[in-house]
């Protein structure tokens, strides 16, 4: 159905402890659009990609991606979502190559040793391929979890700061990225500092304050 | 003292339990009629108990605290019951209230638990000699209250409340299944052993006593639940019933 | 794409804990060490007297995997902790059921194997006779370290997060296991000695009763501890 949009947003809030993180948030992005999410720290955007990721839910209201409900279709809707996060659900002990594999293997693709090897390729880890993660920076890490992304190709790509620890190039190299998924259909949700390299990256844009939306100054 | 007396004041009972929870208008002072009525009860329960009822042909005295003991014991069972059946119910639907009910039932399940399992052991050192023993009903109500005690250690470790919510609901179904198990293996370990259970044969006079006894806790269990159902929602408010929208109010304020 | 199967999913998860533990072999090793120490403290504690160190040598052994699975069944979900790896396998996707699976058979088959070293040292310390009745000795331990597995697995993943972490798994943990203990020590012992009675196929089936009623309990909720739902 070409008019559902992507994400709808209908009356969320997220609750923590007796604090709202999200208060009453509406929000609808068109089909075909890319979203910009800006805010200072703590202003929810975080919690929202998570929400949007099927990683929680809402407290009170409803999110939609592609027209279903997350929390009843999460089943549905987790194969074809993908989040890049603070967090890079990595497993320390196991090697780059090892953690792909396995992320590669649950979501049932084949061929998975030549994938994951032409990902390590493309991130510039081929040398460090089978060295534990533990020993990897800050960089390397979210290099491992761009390749992780890469691998689900999904049709909506949440990315929360990830130019965060890239030097120039790999932020060059992400925004190529950013690009290419967008040029493959996907959906982009992207939350970052970076307003100007957001805005060239996006269509729409969406300012959180406090949990709400708000418009920036 | 007529055979169907307890049952007279299990009818009073249940008017007053099935009248609060039907007509809510009742519910500021019918847990005082509960209460009174239940201290009249008890102010019977311990002339019938100590006085009226024969002194049993083995126990002799000592077995008058049976009078007691059981009835508590009964009501930390049934307590622990309905702490589980909240904790199924919400998980099939998310509800505060029910959230409640289940703190409260837990915390008198285990006052009641503590105090029967006491009263146990002070029955049984003169009976049989010793503080404890392998008695199926003994071990399956110590493990089933340790559970709970761990069941609320749990509760006021987790911080969150919805989480606090649902993950004590699994606590307390995984406990609560054990009790089948437990009292199943301890019951065959002894048949195994040929240790003879205790069963005690009661004549009609202390039966009765027993029953008046049980339905007297009753109206201790529904006050005490009552109560610490109110204590427990009020902190529930105080922590969460704050909706988005007084948040911006408070804040243009 | 397909996303792998209910089973297929947890075989990934239990390898996966493998592969990690056998990375992380050192802290295996500390471990079993843990347990040896243990076995010995109770010779110790026991006294000298060989007899009743050989009668109550199943209570001892069941104790000492008891004590080390609140160190492992613990350390099964701080792994998944590190990194949100735990919403990462949910995200993949991966149906929380096949990691209840996967990790359950993992804890499980960590303390079978560490119930098999410890079996010589059994041997040595307390006496006993291994050749009596091999396969149900066996069996006995298979299915004692389900028994610990399968609420241990629900409760580590709750207590992982929780203040007071370290006493939370065994506070919770311990009093469900007494009946699975009262079963895996009476099956232990007549796969040692002497069955007059014949008890132990029926010692057997409690355990698997036992195993089979918190496996499908752990099976259910679960996805509900896991999911933020």
């Amino acid at each position: 159905m070409p008019d559902t949009p992507a994400l709808e947003l209908r009356d969320i809030s997220k609750r923590f402890g007796a604090r709202w993180a999200i208060s009453r948030l509406s929000y609808r992005l068109p089909p075909g659009r890319s979203l910009l999410l800006t805010g200072h720290n703590g202003s929810g955007k975080t919690t929202l990609l998570r929400m949007i990721s099927t990683a929680t839910f809402p407290t009170h209201g409803n999110i939609e991606l592609f027209g279903r409900e997350t929390r009843a279709h999460r089943a549905e809707l987790r194969p074809q979502v993908a989040l890049l996060s603070h967090a890079n659900f990595l497993y320390e002990d196991l090697t780059a190559s090892q953690n792909l594999a396995l992320a590669a293997r649950l979501m049932g693709l084949d061929g998975v040793g030549p994938r994951v090897k032409e990902l390590l390729e493309r991130v510039g880890l081929s040398a460090r391929a089978h060295n534990p993660v533990r020993q990897f920076s800050a960089g390397m890490r979210k290099r491992v979890a761009i390749a992780r992304l890469l691998l689900k190709a999904p049709k909506l790509a949440l990315l929360d700061e990830p130019f965060g620890e890239l030097d120039p190039a790999g932020i060059a190299q992400m925004e190529g990225l950013i690009r290419e998924l967008q040029a493959q259909g996907a959906t982009v949700v992207l939350a970052t500092h970076l307003i100007d390299q957001g805005l060239s990256l996006t269509q729409e844009r969406l300012h959180l304050e406090q949990g709400r939306q708000e418009v920036p100054k | 003292m007529p055979y169907w007396s307890p049952l007279a004041l299990l009818a009073l009972v249940l008017g007053v339990v099935i009248t609060h929870l039907a007509v809510p208008s009742t519910r500021g002072w019918m847990w005082m009629v509960a209460g009174g009525l239940g201290m009249l009860a008890l102010v019977a329960l311990i002339y019938l108990g100590l006085v009226w009822a024969p002194p049993e042909a083995f126990m002799s005295d000592v077995g008058r605290i049976l009078y007691v003991h059981v009835p508590y014991i009964w009501m930390c069972m049934l307590a622990f019951t309905i702490n589980v059946g909240c904790a199924i119910a919400y998980l099939m639907k998310k509800s505060w209230r029910t959230d409640a009910l289940a703190e409260a039932s837990a915390e008198v399940g285990v006052l009641f638990g503590a105090g029967g399992v006491l009263m146990g052991s002070i029955w049984a050192r003169p009976t049989w000699g010793v503080w404890w023993d392998w008695d199926p009903r003994l071990i399956a109500t110590t493990v089933m209250l340790l559970s709970y005690v761990g069941y609320l250690a749990f509760r006021s470790f987790t911080e969150d409340p919805e989480r606090r919510a649902t993950w004590s609901a699994a606590v307390s179904i995984l406990g609560y299944v054990s009790l089948p198990i437990v009292w199943f293996s301890v019951r065959w370990w002894n048949s195994l052993h040929q240790v003879q259970s205790t069963t005690q044969t009661l004549d009609s006079a202390m039966r009765i006593v027993m029953w008046w006894g049980t339905v007297t806790m009753l109206f201790f269990l529904f006050v005490f639940i009552v109560k610490r159902y109110e204590i427990a929602r009020s902190r529930q408010s105080s922590a969460l019933e704050l909706p988005p929208e007084a948040a911006r109010q408070e804040v243009a304020a | 794409m397909k996303p792998a199967g209910l089973l297929r999913g947890a075989w990934l998860v239990l390898k996966k804990d493998w592969q990690l533990e056998w990375r992380t072999r050192a802290r295996l090793t500390a471990t079993v060490f843990f347990s040896l120490s243990t076995l010995l403290l109770f010779s110790f504690a026991m006294g000298p007297n060989i007899n009743v160190l050989r009668e109550h040598a199943p209570g001892y052994l069941w104790l000492g995997i008891l004590f080390a699975s609140v160190l492992s069944l613990g350390e099964s979900f701080r792994v998944e902790s590190e990194n949100q790896s735990l919403t990462g396998l949910l995200l993949a996707p991966v149906d929380a059921r096949s990691i209840f699976l996967g990790k359950v058979l993992g804890n499980a088959s960590l303390l079978f194997g560490l119930a098999l070293v410890l079996l010589p040292v059994t041997v040595a310390l307390y006496d006993v006779d291994l050749s009596r009745n091999p396969a149900a000795l066996l069996l006995a331990l298979a299915l004692g370290c389900l028994g610990i597995s399968a609420p241990g697995t629900v409760y580590s993943a709750m207590s992982s997060n929780a203040r007071a972490r370290d006493v939370m798994l065994p506070l919770l943990l311990f009093p469900v296991l007494v009946p699975m203990l009262l079963a895996a020590v009476s099956a232990t012992k007549f796969a040692l000695s002497k069955d007059v009675q014949e008890q132990l196929p029926s010692w057997l089936k409690l355990l698997t009763a036992f195993d089979l009623i918190y496996l499908s309990v752990g099976f259910l909720v679960f996805p509900r501890v896991v999911e933020d739902d």
